[in-house]
């Protein structure tokens, strides 16, 4: 009977604990978030007034933006966040996943605006009405990386099938991201153009994960793996594995914004979008993007369509074009 | 609904990708669950009858590990097998056999601190009536294991259930690669990526049901083995009993 009520007087204690846990963190969670746009105020010390007015004017601060697990590798959002917000008084919520869940969550209604780089895929979006408009914005390259002795001798390709066929010839591994990515598709259509169908193949390792973790495992079995530059630039794979064909005229990599259309889904935040792809279409974010990764590795890891060369920019007002005309 | 029916129809296809992949998963998890088993009861066994210095720091040990993070596990075998690692040479990792270590590292713990905890609790009844007897100690361990065997049977459904559901340790050292890693869960996270949702919910339900099927029959094989008694009866007359088994 005694340890009876001692058991209960614990048990009671238990919950009582876990209750104050609960409402600790409840609070806390709230505490940090008003302290954080607080903080993010407060770093804008010019513009506080500026963005204090604007702020009360936004109904809704929160963008969700859903991007590739590249583009959040490579660490450019969370490098432009704080200047963004400060500009605008919106607040980024990133959330990364491949290319196929990124545009999945504009489709379900769970992000206000997409970043991901898979024109395919983008145009079916807007054509089913899901996304105002596609805008083209930055580029930059895919890079075929592979073990420094280079075993399948992919070095002096010229383009990207060329060097694909010889890893095939060759019979040694290549690791691919099978998980339906921009990166994963770029890579079916150059073995398609080279003519190869590797699934199934001894040497074809699909490793269904992103691009970090199918590094890892390329540098683990010193494989080939195509990926992006950024995110192999950033990864620790770079210390076993080495870039062996990069800047070939079929790597090029196309990232765009597109806004969710509140036609569809009538509670996303299109205002917030319209900031977004206004803000990164702009001086400020065409300055700093432009920089990014300059000082750390020594090149940037993007670059903007329109300051680059005449053809590709030309491509970019085209595809921008078709793309507004479409919608 | 569509993707369920999908699911179910490309389980029972033979040969299908889906059949190999559950095919994969009931290996591993059943390798899993015999090595943690095997090591872990033993262990859980010594460390639940003996007195011995140190025991108390020894169960807290064994309750933090039961609370091991699968990716930490994970992450301890990925650098052991890795190519830079002390185990490199072996070239393990991204294999059945990888997976299998890095679960058995997650679960012997549970195993074992899950059956301390189930020793401790009837070895004294057991040794007072076994000693009032005058049975060996062989006898007595018998009639202790005998008596702890539901308990026992339910920690080995929990070592399973652990295992066939685990993704974070599987994701880590298997790879998830097509036809020679990828498991139910690591599927289902690579449907989830890919977008393709209610496919994955489809995979996770024909999960549950594969587990519940396989927990099922040995149910009610246990129930077959063990029918004369009631259950309810052995929290009361528990000497009684234990005098009534040795004829």
């Amino acid at each position: 009977m005694k340890t009876n009520t001692k058991f209960k007087a614990l048990l009671a204690a238990v919950f009582a604990a876990m209750f104050a846990l609960f409402m600790v963190a409840c609070s806390n969670g709230s505490g940090s978030a008003s302290s954080a746009s607080a903080s993010a105020s407060s770093e804008s010390a010019s513009s506080e007034s500026a963005s204090a007015s604007s702020a009360a004017a936004i109904e809704n601060p929160v963008i969700r933006i859903s991007t590739t697990t590249s583009v959040n590798d490579s660490g450019l959002l969370p490098y432009l966040q704080p200047y963004f917000e400060e500009a605008t008084g919106y607040q980024w919520e990133i959330t990364s996943a491949g290319t196929g869940a990124a545009i999945k969550k504009g489709e379900t209604g769970d992000a206000d605006a997409l970043l991901v780089h898979a024109k395919a895929s983008e145009e079916e979006f807007i054509e089913s009405g899901y996304g105002v408009e596609r805008i083209p914005f930055m580029y930059n390259f895919f890079v075929i990386v592979g073990p420094a002795d280079d075993p399948a001798g992919i070095k002096d390709c010229a383009t990207a099938a060329e060097a694909f066929a010889k890893i095939a010839e060759s019979g040694q591994v290549f690791v691919s991201r099978g998980d339906d990515s921009g990166t994963n598709k770029k890579e079916l259509q150059i073995w398609e153009a080279a003519g190869i169908t590797p699934e199934g193949q001894d040497w074809y390792v699909n490793a269904g994960a992103g691009m970090g973790a199918t590094l890892t495992q390329a540098a683990e079995r010193q494989g080939y793996t195509l990926s992006d530059k950024g995110t192999f630039l950033a990864n620790d794979a770079n210390k076993t594995l080495t870039i062996l064909l990069g800047e070939s005229d079929d790597m090029k990599n196309t990232y765009s914004m597109i806004a969710i259309s509140p036609d569809k889904w009538p509670d996303t935040n299109i205002d917030g979008a319209n900031a977004f792809i206004e803000w990164m279409l702009g001086d400020e974010a065409s300055e700093l993007i432009a920089n990014y990764g300059v000082a750390e590795y020594g090149e940037p890891l993007f670059y903007l369509l329109d300051a680059s060369s005449s053809a590709s920019a030309a491509s970019a007002s085209a595809s921008a074009s078709s793309a507004s005309s479409a919608s | 609904m569509d993707e369920l029916v999908q699911a179910f129809t490309l389980m029972f296809t033979p040969g299908s990708e889906l059949s190999q992949i559950i095919l994969l998963t009931l290996q591993m998890a059943a390798f899993s669950t015999v090595i943690s088993t095997a090591i872990g009861v033993p262990l859980g066994v010594l460390v639940g009858l003996y007195r011995f210095p140190g025991k108390r720091l020894v169960m807290r040990i064994l309750n933090t590990l039961m609370g091991l993070p699968p990716v930490l596990a994970g992450l301890v075998v990925f650098f052991i097998l890795s190519r830079s690692g002390p185990l490199g040479t072996l070239r393990l990792l991204y294999t059945l056999p990888a997976m299998v270590t890095a679960q058995v590292v997650l679960i012997t713990p549970i195993v074992c601190g899950l059956s301390a905890t189930a020793i401790s609790g009837v070895a004294p009844l057991v040794h007072e009536t076994a000693h009032g007897m005058g049975l060996s100690r062989r006898r007595e361990l018998a009639c202790l294991l005998y008596e702890c065997r539901s308990q026992l049977l339910s920690i080995v459904f929990v070592a399973f259930g652990r295992s066939i559901g685990e993704v974070g340790a599987v994701m880590l050292v298997g790879g998830n690669v097509q036809y020679k890693t990828r498991v139910m869960t690591t599927a289902i996270m690579l449907e989830t990526n890919m977008g393709h949702f209610e496919y994955a919910v489809a995979l996770g339900i024909a999960l549950l049901v594969v587990s519940f099927v396989i927990n099922s029959i040995a149910l009610s094989l246990q129930e077959r083995t063990s029918a004369p008694e009631a259950e309810g009866a052995r929290s009361h007359t528990r000497g009684g009993r234990l005098g009534g088994e040795r004829r």
